[in-house]
């Protein structure tokens, strides 16, 4: 039982991370469905941004993120303008996967160049302390990168609820026809919401890079488990993905500790399965693509 | 009373909005039947419900007498059900004779067989001939005028020789001469033994084409009967003209 | 020189098989350097059981491991083809992560991270390559044959109709499900059987390598350069490719530049050129012809909504 709790703990501690990267994901589908696979390059990046910022500057991670995150945000605009623009809407969907792999490649190739192979971690003075509560291990960078995690993602929510371009954007999620007759520059709107997503993944890369070990190719890792939560929590829906990332987080730790954790990375290969079978289009998303 | 079509209290929620509510009605065989209602009575709603295109919340089809379970269009379409859309949806890549021969049925170790068969190529110029589109068989379709579309669209549901056809909105975007054509080929098949269940807004092609008419509003009922009468019906008009 | 050749056949093959289920249906599977892989590992792991004889046993097990691979390919495409376009592709890319993490975690089976070696058989030194050529020369040759075959036949009807409006196809009855499975099961066979060639070729297999995300981008990379959905764009696509590749390989050797190099050109042939040379090429001849014709009045709209509500 007591390995039990532990295991939740340490499981929902990183399904937050996973949520907040997801989230993302989920957004930049939803706003241009666009399959970004280079959220998880874009988010190692963000980890070796934060990591060149500690090690040189000596900046604490939590603090780069408010230099990092507008950084990241202009980048997304970028890129959204420059390589997703053009594609057609018809084809979009499809080749937005071909063309964020190519800049996943791209980025992935940058960045060995720039830092090697090796493995860097952002190794801060509390990276390796923990506390004890209850006779539970609570490591203290897993709470700060959960509490970071969430403090962003409600940031998030409320820009997503409360702010001009937060509105525009859900309601080009929700129907980008009506919402381009209603005056909303859905143009703009993709452009800026593809920044959000990425300026999401600046502040995952931030907090990831504190827990986790990484080098230019663990982007490889990571998107294969957020391309399996926004499936699970149904493509575009930003609430399946956060709840699915808290699911997978869960579910990863509890099996790693029941069984194996060489083998923990299956959790989501296993559930992904079961979801295709009982219900393919995930938690939340909707059985008829594409309706107006 | 002979229903080759009968749906009843069928139900699709969308979110909070309930597109179609407790709806019953039957199709008799041998009848063009028209469907006609306000903008959002879940007219192609029910469409897509009756031939698997979206799964039912709740209610029943039943489909020459025995029921439909799990509707699925391709089922459905071996059963002798078969829709046509309301945008003029062809095969763009493929020849105009390519559309009509993918619709008739194949089983599936013919699978490895040449394109167009002979007996098939026969059948569909036999079909494009009656639709006027005779020579334009090795066109690929994309080069088709709308109206032309709209020709092989049709004809490429009777390939299969189908005992139910849906034709969802025949007319829409449809220069008068044409209106005039589909009519008259709807009439041919029809005194051939087919059947249909129109969906329309044409409001004077329904009334000369259609008995009887069933009329939808709000998803579900509202009237049922011969043309004349249903026009006459003051539920009717309050669903077209009220607030 | 024969080692350029032979990876250019390689590709070529691989994706002339791709094709099959990519270009064809429409369903873009990113996965299938997965098959890849499994064709290489199962040759090399019959071999560490079995003895390479003169040499030609693992070309002779080469259509047995197609075959396995397209049998098991079946239920994998079951669970695959429940989903459309972006998650269906998700999907495959998942697949391939998970066939490389199997790759890693069973040691036992596959060696792990340290992978698989395979004697090296007693061909003749000066003519050493030559039957690695030749069989990858097969593999290109039965791969392009089932794409001419299928594109003839009414499975290749499906398929094209899959790929331009699913949903009425299945509205007219025609056996979707079907016709992507057995292109999928195809597909899959023949892409092992390269990777096959490939593993014993090269003679080590290891997970990082014969499982490489790079891999499925090169072969779908290529297709859509040559002209996807065409029979000999694939080729074509791999005859430009290949060649290029070794040649950045050569000059900008650390491979970390590489990746620099491939992204670019991944991202210039999707943004500039998507459709591919071949089809290019058509259509130019083909608006060159309707030139000359009178316009065709009242071409209507080619709005393709999916199923409205």
């Amino acid at each position: 039982m007591h390995v039990f709790i532990q295991a939740c703990i340490l499981g929902l501690l990183t399904g937050g991370v996973y949520a907040l990267m997801a989230s993302g994901l989920a957004l930049g589908f939803g706003v241009m469905r666009v399959i970004n696979v280079a959220q998880g390059a874009l988010i190692i990046l963000g980890a070796y941004l934060s990591y060149t910022l500690y090690s040189s500057l000596g900046i604490d991670p939590f603090i780069g993120l408010l230099v990092l995150t507008p950084a990241m945000f202009v980048l997304g605009v970028v890129l959204q303008i420059v390589f997703l623009r053009p594609l057609r809407e018809e084809e979009r969907e499809e080749l937005s996967i071909l063309v964020t792999w190519a800049i996943a490649l791209g980025i992935e190739g940058i960045l060995s160049i720039a830092y090697q192979t090796t493995y860097r971690s952002t190794i801060t003075s509390y990276a390796d302390r923990s506390w004890t509560v209850l006779g539970y291990y609570i490591s203290v960078a897993r709470t700060y990168a959960f509490v970071a995690s969430i403090v962003v993602l409600v940031l998030l929510f409320a820009i997503l609820r409360f702010t001009k371009l937060g509105r525009a954007v859900r309601a080009t999620v929700q129907n980008p026809t009506a919402a381009r007759l209603l005056g909303v520059e859905t143009r703009l709107v993709s452009a800026l919401g593809f920044g959000l997503s990425v300026a999401t993944a600046s502040a995952a890369g931030a907090v990831y890079g504190i827990v986790f070990p990484f080098n230019p190719g663990s982007h490889y890792d990571l998107i294969s488990r957020l391309l399996t939560i926004i499936v699970l929590g149904g493509l575009g829906s930003l609430g399946g993905a956060v709840i699915a990332a808290l699911g997978m987080g869960l579910a990863e730790s509890l099996f790693s500790a029941e069984f194996s954790p060489t083998w923990a990375s299956f959790t989501f290969f296993v559930v992904l399965i079961v979801m295709l079978v009982l219900r393919p289009q995930g938690l939340f998303g909707a059985r008829v693509r594409g309706a107006i | 009373m002979n229903a080759l079509l009968e749906v009843q209290g069928l139900v699709k929620r969308f979110g909070g909005v309930t597109a179609v509510d407790d709806c019953s009605f039957a199709v008799e065989a041998g009848s063009i039947t028209g469907l006609i209602g306000p903008n959002g009575s879940g007219k192609t709603t029910v469409f897509n419900l009756v031939t698997g295109y979206l799964p039912a919340d709740r209610g029943q089809i039943l489909f020459d007498g025995r029921p439909v379970r799990r509707p699925d269009p391709t089922r459905l379409a071996r059963r002798g059900l078969i829709r046509t859309f309301q945008q003029a949806r062809v095969f763009a890549q493929l020849t105009v004779l390519e559309n009509l021969v993918l619709a008739s049925p194949q089983t599936w170790w013919q699978a490895g067989k040449p394109r167009v068969g002979a007996a098939e190529r026969t059948r569909g110029e036999e079909l494009l001939a009656e639709f006027n589109l005779a020579g334009h068989a090795n066109i690929v379709a994309a080069e088709l005028s709308f109206g032309q579309r709209k020709l092989l669209e049709f004809a490429a549901t009777l390939m299969s020789r189908p005992s139910l056809v849906l034709l969802d909105e025949p007319t829409a975007g449809v220069n008068p001469v044409l209106i005039e054509t589909i009519e008259s080929h709807i009439r041919r098949l029809h005194d051939e033994g087919l059947t249909f269940l129109v969906v329309e807004h044409d409001m004077p092609l329904v009334m000369r084409l259609c008995d009887p008419v069933i009329v939808l509003d709000r998803g579900c009922k509202i009237a049922e009967g011969p043309a004349a009468q249903v026009q006459r019906d003051p539920l009717v008009l309050d669903a077209y003209l009220g607030s | 020189m024969q080692n350029l050749f032979i990876f250019t056949l390689m590709f070529a093959a691989l994706g002339s098989a791709w094709n099959i289920i990519g270009g064809y249906s429409g369903y873009i599977s990113l996965g299938h350097a997965a098959f890849f892989g499994v064709g290489a590992y199962a040759i090399g792991i019959t071999f560490t059981h079995v003895s390479i004889g003169s040499g030609y046993r693992p070309f002779y097990v080469l259509p047995l491991v197609g075959i396995g691979v397209a049998l098991v390919a079946v239920p994998i495409g079951w669970v695959a083809f429940r989903t459309r376009a972006a998650t269906f592709a998700i999907v495959t890319i998942t697949l391939l992560f998970v066939v490389q993490q199997l790759a890693y975690n069973l040691r036992s089976i596959t060696g792990g991270s340290q992978g698989i070696s395979l004697p090296p058989p007693s061909f003749p030194v000066a003519t050493f390559e030559e039957p690695f050529f030749y069989a990858m020369l097969g593999v290109l040759a039965l791969s392009m044959l089932a794409s001419w075959w299928i594109r003839g036949s009414k499975l290749g009807l499906a398929l094209l109709s899959i790929r331009d409006d699913e949903d009425r196809a299945r509205g007219l009855g025609v056996q979707t499900g079907f016709a992507k499975m057995v292109a999928f099961a195809l597909s899959s066979g023949l892409v092992a059987m390269a990777g096959g060639v490939w593993g014993y070729y090269i003679g080590f297999i290891y997970p990082q390598f014969a499982v490489d995300p790079l891999v499925t981008i090169g072969m779908v990379l290529m297709v859509y350069l040559g002209g996807k959905g065409t029979l000999w764009g694939p080729v074509l696509g791999a005859f430009i490719l290949v060649p290029a590749q070794q040649y950045l390989a050569y000059r900008l050797g650390a491979s970390n530049l590489y990746l620099v190099g491939y992204a670019a050109v991944f991202l210039v042939v999707m943004l500039l050129l998507p459709r591919g040379i071949l089809p290019s090429i058509a259509e130019r001849a083909r608006r060159l012809r309707t030139r000359r014709l009178p316009p065709d009045p009242g071409r209507g709209p080619q709005a393709k909504e999916v199923v409205a509500s």
